[in-house]
């Protein structure tokens, strides 16, 4: 244990999904050390992005504004919806380049023993964004594990329903990743090679 | 003896640090393990696919003060797998997987309930029977393992054969008038069947029976489970009522 304001930074820090006890003291007292400007161009990016960034009215993703930079772009294909479960896989999928359509984000998996449920999720919504009829494919790419896959199971049985026409990223991806994971050729023959579920 | 090998069902995974994850499994010889499982979520990993809930692994592991080590796991049944692709099939799975955790967590009688779980997930990945009727009967069974056998014929306080119109979950089942105490639910005859069949694998009667008993005696077992076990099962809230 260390004195105040360090042991408070250790604690704080620690609470950082992947930061373990090890690694906060590692970064606590290199900030305790670097340059002022450092620190303070850390700080502010910290505030800014508390006050600035929201989720994006439409799709869920992170945005600065009302909507987020894909669902104002009017070049990307809005009859085509890519949904996943969290905004940094959108930005796995926009590395592979070979989506051009828009994104939901469900906001995690169905996932029972966690209590998270269908009504948890953003699923309300994606209905809501396919009642008129404008989207034409919904291509499901949640997580290639057994949650992300019974998550797909689920939207795929109350899509079946909506008269559009659903597919599934490609078994290409091993189970058990994480789609963040997925390195950007894997991820994009997957997005080719999509199996349809309902036409 | 730090290496050890054992066979084991994956209950439940949690995210660890960058990529890793902790698994927590029921296995044969050891009752419940907690385990990490290093570079699982790196899709390249060759672990992933077989570290996921409702498989069944043959694995070896480090022993560790805390958690013990993943070195090493076969798949010896991908019922996880098959349970993903049918919702239904899914909630089921998760509702047993977690009350599995749990009862072993309580009890160390853990061989019958490893073959119990992997019996009923089996059932649930071969699609045999309806997938509430095999939560039900593994969360009766799973309760008779852990010491918590509910009579659903005979008065369970005095022995008085049935069957009792009269059903007290805090009693462990049913009741004969004389035993009868307020606070005890008056089910359906054919709920109380339905239940007895479940519990003794009498599959025939328990497919022959009403929606409407089913979801009396889904109910009756939640309200067992919830007695004996201290927080309810979260996975229950998700099991669609048919
Ligand atoms: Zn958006
Ligand atoms: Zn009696």
């Amino acid at each position: 244990m260390y004195e105040g304001a360090v042991q408070d930074l250790i604690d704080e820090l620690g609470h950082l999904p992947g930061v373990g006890p090890k690694s906060a003291q590692r970064i606590a007292f290199h900030l305790l050390v670097a340059d002022e400007d450092e620190v303070k161009r850390l700080v502010d990016a910290l505030v800014q992005v508390k006050s600035r960034v929201r989720f994006c009215a439409v799709c869920g993703n992170v945005a600065e504004a009302e909507t987020c930079r894909i669902c104002s772009d009017d070049r990307r294909d809005a009859s085509l919806i890519c949904v996943v479960e969290e905004p940094k896989d959108v930005v796995a999928v926009e590395r592979t380049r070979e989506f051009r359509g828009r994104y939901h984000v469900l906001g995690g998996a169905i996932s029972p023993m966690e209590g998270v449920g269908p009504d948890d999720l953003s699923i309300a919504q994606l209905f809501t964004r396919l009642a008129d009829g404008s989207v034409t494919e919904v291509i499901i790419a949640t997580d290639p594990n057994l949650e992300g896959e019974a998550t797909a199971t689920y939207l795929a049985r109350a899509l079946g329903t909506m008269g559009v026409r659903v597919s599934r990223l490609a078994s290409g991806l091993p189970v058990g990743g994480d789609l963040e994971y997925a390195d950007e050729i894997t991820l994009g023959r997957a997005f080719e090679g999509r199996r349809l579920i309902h036409a | 003896m730090p290496l050890y090998r054992d066979a084991a069902i994956v209950l439940r995974t949690h995210k660890l640090g960058e990529a890793d994850r902790i698994i927590t499994l029921l296995a044969r010889e050891r009752g419940l393990v907690r385990a990490v499982a290093k570079g699982v979520r790196r899709t390249k990993s060759k672990f992933g696919a077989r570290l996921e809930p409702g498989m069944v692994v043959d694995a070896q592991l480090y022993e560790g003060r805390n958690l013990d080590t993943v070195t090493q796991v076969e798949v010896l049944a991908p019922y996880g797998e098959a349970i993903a692709r049918d919702y239904d099939a899914w909630t089921a799975a998760s509702a047993m997987l977690e009350t599995a955790e749990r009862l072993v967590e309580a009890r160390e009688s853990s061989r019958a309930q490893f073959f119990l779980l992997a019996g009923g997930l089996a059932a649930l990945a071969g699609r045999e029977h309806d997938a509430g009727l095999v939560l039900d009967a593994f969360l009766l069974r799973s309760l008779s393992v852990a010491g918590w056998a509910p009579s659903f014929r005979d008065c369970v306080r005095c022995g008085e054969p049935g069957p009792h119109k009269a059903f007290n979950v805090s009693a462990g089942g049913a009741v004969c008038p004389s035993c009868r105490t307020p606070g005890s639910a008056a089910p359906a005859l054919a709920t109380l069947a339905l239940l007895g069949a479940l519990l003794e694998g009498d599959w025939s009667s328990a497919e022959a029976s009403e929606a409407v008993h089913r979801r009396e005696g889904r109910g009756l077992v939640a309200a067992f489970l919830q007695w004996h076990l201290e927080r309810g099962v979260r996975s229950l809230r998700l099991v669609e009522r048919s």
